[in-house]
């Protein structure tokens, strides 16, 4: 069980990284440009990239806003 | 779309997962035991092919349009972590990775360790460092190599860069017999986030149902977009950091 857990929290941090509110954007803006792609028949090509810059900005400021 | 890009961006991927690699291998070859490193270094790369021979084939015989959706939200993620790292290294929020004491550090380790034999190998520590050094720098490499290939239907021209990129870093290292200090890790990491970023969103949003203007070309807008707007991050903190610093300078100054 040790070694799954471990196995499991080895591949997560691989691919989630140091901060995984980048990882929780990610996913909400491909099923919201999903669910308007499909459910409101909007070519919503423009909200994924919005929302890439908006995690990578919003990652970087709470990375540095209380250091020198 | 040309297999070039792909091939440049696995390329440029590989060769800084290649140079860390490489520091690690040094260290424990000159340190400890050459027979040793190789042999682990040896037992990460049939470990590392034996992972891509397995998950390759399988990953390209899956439906496109759920392939891009998954694989791009994943190199989305895995490009803005890389993004990130180099965004917070330039702007000195994060210490540059530098291979010169990285390699010191694995020296000094490695020449403190007890010899030990065990399972054939004459020395077990130089083995095992090889071997973790190597598996965890080429997992990366694997995951790039799969996820790019895969979407593009071309995992061959992905290991044609990731193949060039090891006999590059592995050329030069035998040539240069030291850690590659010179090698600009960051800007190349950097460049590769960018290219993962942009390729995870433009795959990603494909698979969502999107239909990009302009088809494959929207790419030759977006990789620019997602570089300008990491480099004005870069720009963002560092005028962040001097104003930050400037009260507290004003501060001596008045102090003294």
């Amino acid at each position: 069980m040790k070694h799954i857990k471990a196995f499991g929290a080895f591949w997560c941090d691989f691919v989630v990284g140091d901060d995984w509110h980048v990882a929780a954007l990610v996913v909400i803006g491909l099923g919201l440009t999903a669910a308007l792609t499909h459910a409101a028949k909007v070519n919503a090509w423009w909200l994924l990239p919005i929302v890439v810059f908006a995690a990578l900005a919003w990652s970087l400021h709470r990375a540095t806003a209380h250091r020198k | 779309m040309n297999a070039l890009p792909l091939i440049l961006t696995v390329f440029v991927a590989c060769a800084v997962e290649a140079v860390e690699a490489l520091t690690i291998v040094l260290a424990a070859g000159i340190t400890r035991e050459w027979r040793s490193t190789f042999q682990g270094m040896g037992a990460a790369l049939v470990v590392l092919a034996v992972i891509t021979a397995a998950i390759g084939p399988a990953v390209s015989h899956l439906p496109l349009t759920p392939l891009r959706l998954v694989v791009g939200a994943l190199l989305a993620i895995f490009g803005l972590q890389w993004l990130r790292k180099a965004v917070l290294r330039a702007t000195g929020y994060k210490t540059l990775h530098d291979e010169a004491s990285a390699y010191l550090r694995e020296v000094t380790a490695a020449k403190e360790a007890a010899a030990e034999s065990r399972r054939g190998v004459n020395d077990w520590y130089a083995f095992t460092l090889s071997f973790k050094g190597v598996l965890l720098e080429g997992l990366e490499v694997v995951f790039i190599v799969i996820t790019f290939g895969a979407n593009q239907k071309d995992i061959g021209a992905a290991v044609i860069g990731a193949v060039a990129a090891i006999v590059v870093i592995t050329i030069t290292g035998i040539a240069v017999r030291a850690p590659l200090t010179k090698v600009p890790e960051n800007w190349m990491k950097f460049a590769v986030g960018v290219m993962l970023t942009s390729f995870g969103t433009f795959w990603g949003a494909e698979g969502a149902g999107v239909d990009w203007p302009g088809n494959d070309g929207a790419l030759l807008v977006l990789v620019p977009a997602v570089a300008l707007f990491a480099a004005a991050c870069i720009f963002w903190l560092r005028a962040r950091k001097t104003a930050a610093a400037a009260p507290a300078k004003e501060t001596e100054t008045v102090g003294s």
